[in-house]
């Protein structure tokens, strides 16, 4: 994209991926489990069950009518004990059906492999699977994997960049799931009628390439690409550009330049959807950061607290003073440890004080760190000026929208200047601006 | 909920983690690598050399803190940005110049350039350049008499003489004028820290290492001037090496705040000091053109930064 290199920008992040080599442990069933009827963009989700309700695994106990949605389902079996508001960690309130588990992990009747045929038949299941993007976005996926030109679609790209450091869960599931994700990838391009496959993996994940390409040999359609170990080598329009070399026009979405991306935890429960007919219940999630006693990647209900997740991987060895949600990146930062695994988490970092504490904010030098570090091309710091004198026009005329707040220039910023939180602020002005 | 809640736990916007770079540890490496070039100005022109420098570091971090101080601001004189200057400053003066000279001079860069501007990142021109040029034009023959280099150990010598630069613009004697490998170890006269281009150089290379520098600039600025130099029929080597090519290349012309932000804008304004350089040494009455050359680019700056702008990802051009 500079005028010497193939590649966008990109930056260099120390990867802590100490999580690599550990299987995933599968966590007991915690006692209570606090589900979250918005674990996607979109409408939330109404309960489908009343408090006193006895449901079981894989039982649908919340679903909306409308259209940018997925279904909720229990994670574990036992009796519903309250439905009530809790403030999420995007700090707006939302419904929680709270479940005693009976710890018999009882499944639902007539649970069964779903009657897939065509196209139609096959998004209807991805809808019934409840799933969202996994990566962290949360967009309902059968919305996602049905566009209004699917036909112009001519290429499925999965997600196995995995360029958040720290998070490995990505990586065990290409290890350890790599039937399904073969599968479901096959799958998905046969119903959709999509020619072509890409998984996309970093090369800091040498054995999931090796043990991928060897799987895919006799498979012509599908490729496994090897990407540079690069930040933000995961980003929906980085990944497109990177395999594929395509760019996505101001305004346009992935589709509309031929292609889908999916993340792999989402191919691989899918698949499990497909041949097993039990929905999204359990996620796998990293628990790493330099405050958890032994680092894991652990498979947890979806709706256990953050709290239990820790108590499994020995509790805090040191006092947490930030958990974040997600990775270090992009992830969020929660304010309390009672928050639960919803579909999208990936990770779970405890970081001591040392790692927690912002560092003092001097003035900007210009020395354009930010500006050769934006995957996207912008100017961060003349963003931030603008955003200093709430300049909206400005901020319209340098772009503001495309920034996807992957942190690179927060992360660049010699003067540890707040710029993608910044650019977060700018892009609510814009858009509370063009409303005026 | 939980055991850790509100109150314990740190809220903020992603991302979590930080590069360890700082601008303090940017001005450090700077400082690093003018280290050669200090060693071989002491060297050259002996002890006054030395203590010519220190005073203006002295001076820029004094008047740096004492100007924050008046103003109430927090003092930034932990970013060692001053010191740079103040080397920097040093630098560009020839090491007989009266101290408090170069103590004006340090008033001019840091009080005048830097701080009333705004202070760090917010002046218009690099302040050691700017306050070179206000010297040369305040004290014209102090500014311009230059002491010979030692070629020995030793005190300094009360001899003084004319710059390479100097004896090519008389054009009378140019025999006199030194070997390109006097020019390249830097034992001839001229500004205390200018003359040694290998130390420079190897000050040059130390901050692309550390990526603290970009190549562009010193690339299209050394470059031009050889070019220009091969084409009007003189020692390209003699010109990149004479004079304050490799400093103004290598620490002054790069200067974040008053060079371009992308790599276009810092080709052409390298390109610009390059060009300016040489029509000022072969058609103007001064014999060196490099600090006018750096301050006049640096003014044009945010119009090079106004022409050369990228489209943005998508192709929206901003």
């Amino acid at each position: 994209m500079s005028i010497f290199s193939k590649h966008l920008p990109a930056i260099h992040v120390e990867h802590h991926k100490y999580t690599a080599e550990s299987p995933t442990e599968k966590m007991p069933v915690p006692d209570k489990v606090y589900i979250s009827m918005a674990q996607h963009i979109g409408a939330p989700c109404q309960p489908k069950v009343e408090v006193g309700d006895f449901v079981k695994v894989g039982q649908v106990i919340g679903d909306t009518d409308a259209f940018v949605s997925a279904p909720i389902h229990s994670s574990v079996s036992g009796k519903v004990t309250a439905i009530d508001k809790s403030l999420t960690t995007t700090g707006v309130w939302d419904l929680i059906v709270t479940i005693a588990a009976d710890k018999k992990q009882e499944v639902l009747e007539g649970l069964a492999p779903p009657q897939i045929d065509d196209k139609d038949s096959f998004i209807k299941a991805v809808r019934a699977s409840g799933l969202v993007g996994l990566g962290g976005a949360a967009f309902p996926t059968h919305i996602k994997f049905n566009p209004k030109n699917l036909d112009e679609v001519d290429t499925f790209i999965i997600n196995g960049a995995e360029c958040e450091p720290y998070l490995t869960a990505d990586y065990r599931t290409m290890m350890e799931n790599s039937e399904l994700l073969i599968n479901g990838l096959k799958n998905t391009l046969h119903y959709l009628k999509i020619k072509r496959g890409i998984i996309g993996i970093e090369s800091n994940k040498a054995p999931a390439i090796s043990k991928l390409r060897e799987m895919v040999r006799d498979t012509p359609e599908i490729e496994v690409m090897e990407l540079r170990s690069v930040y933000p080598q995961g980003g929906e329009r980085v990944l497109i550009y990177e395999t594929t070399g395509r760019e996505i026009p101001m305004g346009k979405l992935p589709a509309d330049i031929g292609a889908i991306v999916s993340n792999i935890s989402s191919v691989v429960a899918l698949q499990n959807f497909i041949e097993t007919g039990m929905p999204l219940v359990s996620k796998k999630v990293t628990v790493s950061g330099n405050a958890i006693r032994t680092p894991k990647n652990v498979e947890a209900p979806i709706g256990t607290p953050i709290s239990q997740l820790i108590a499994f991987c020995g509790g805090y060895k040191k006092t947490p003073r930030k958990i974040v949600m997600g990775g270090p990146m992009m992830g969020a930062a929660v304010y309390d440890d009672g928050m639960t695994v919803n579909k999208n988490t990936s990770g779970i970092l405890t970081f001591d004080e040392e790692l927690a504490l912002l560092p003092k904010e001097t003035p900007c030098i210009s020395c354009g760190r930010c500006i050769r570090a934006c995957p996207m091309l912008l100017m961060p710091t003349l963003l931030a000026k603008a955003y200093d004198a709430r300049d909206v026009e400005e901020l319209k005329k340098q772009n503001v929208a495309l920034c996807m707040e992957c942190g690179c220039c927060s992360y660049v910023c010699p003067a540890k200047k707040q710029l993608a939180f910044t650019h977060k602020l700018s892009k609510q002005l814009v858009m509370e601006g063009g409303k005026k | 909920m939980g055991r850790y809640h509100q109150g314990t736990l740190i809220v903020s916007s992603s991302p979590h983690i930080m590069d360890n770079i700082t601008t303090t540890r940017i001005m450090l490496d700077v400082l690093i690598a003018l280290i050669p070039a200090f060693i071989m100005s002491g060297f050259i022109f002996g002890p006054r050399a030395i203590l010519l420098t220190v005073t203006c570091v002295a001076a820029c971090v004094l008047f740096e803190a004492g100007f924050q101080y008046i103003t109430k601001k927090d003092s930034t004189i932990t970013d060692l940005s001053a010191v740079v200057t103040g080397v920097l400053l040093a630098f560009n003066l020839p090491s007989s110049l009266p101290f408090w000279m170069a103590v004006i001079g340090s008033f001019v860069a840091i009080v005048v350039v830097k701080q009333i501007f705004g202070g760090i990142g917010q002046n218009f021109a690099n302040p050691a350049i700017t306050a070179r040029v206000v010297l040369l034009v305040s004290f014209a023959t102090p500014m311009t008499t230059w002491p010979l280099p030692n070629k020995l150990l030793g005190t300094t010598d009360a001899v003084t003489g004319a710059t390479p630069l100097g004896i090519l613009n008389m054009g009378t004697d140019l025999s006199s004028l030194p070997s390109n490998m006097d020019l390249f170890l830097g034992f001839v006269g001229g500004s205390l820290g200018e003359t040694s281009a290998i130390a420079l150089l190897i000050g040059g290379i130390y901050l692309l290492w550390r990526k603290i520098i970009e190549p562009w600039i010193p690339l299209a600025f050394i470059g031009t001037v050889f070019l220009f130099a091969l084409l009007a029929g003189q020692d390209p080597i003699f010109h990149i090496c004479a004079g304050g090519v490799m400093l103004g290349a290598f620490f002054m012309a790069t200067d974040y705040t008053t060079s371009p932000h992308l790599t276009t804008g810092k080709i052409v304004f390298g390109i610009g000091c390059g060009l300016m350089t040489m029509i000022i040494r072969l058609y103007g009455s001064y014999p060196e053109g490099v600090s006018f050359a750096i301050l006049l680019m640096n003014i044009l700056t945010p119009q090079i930064d106004m022409l050369f702008r990228r489209k943005t990802y998508g192709g929206v051009k901003i």
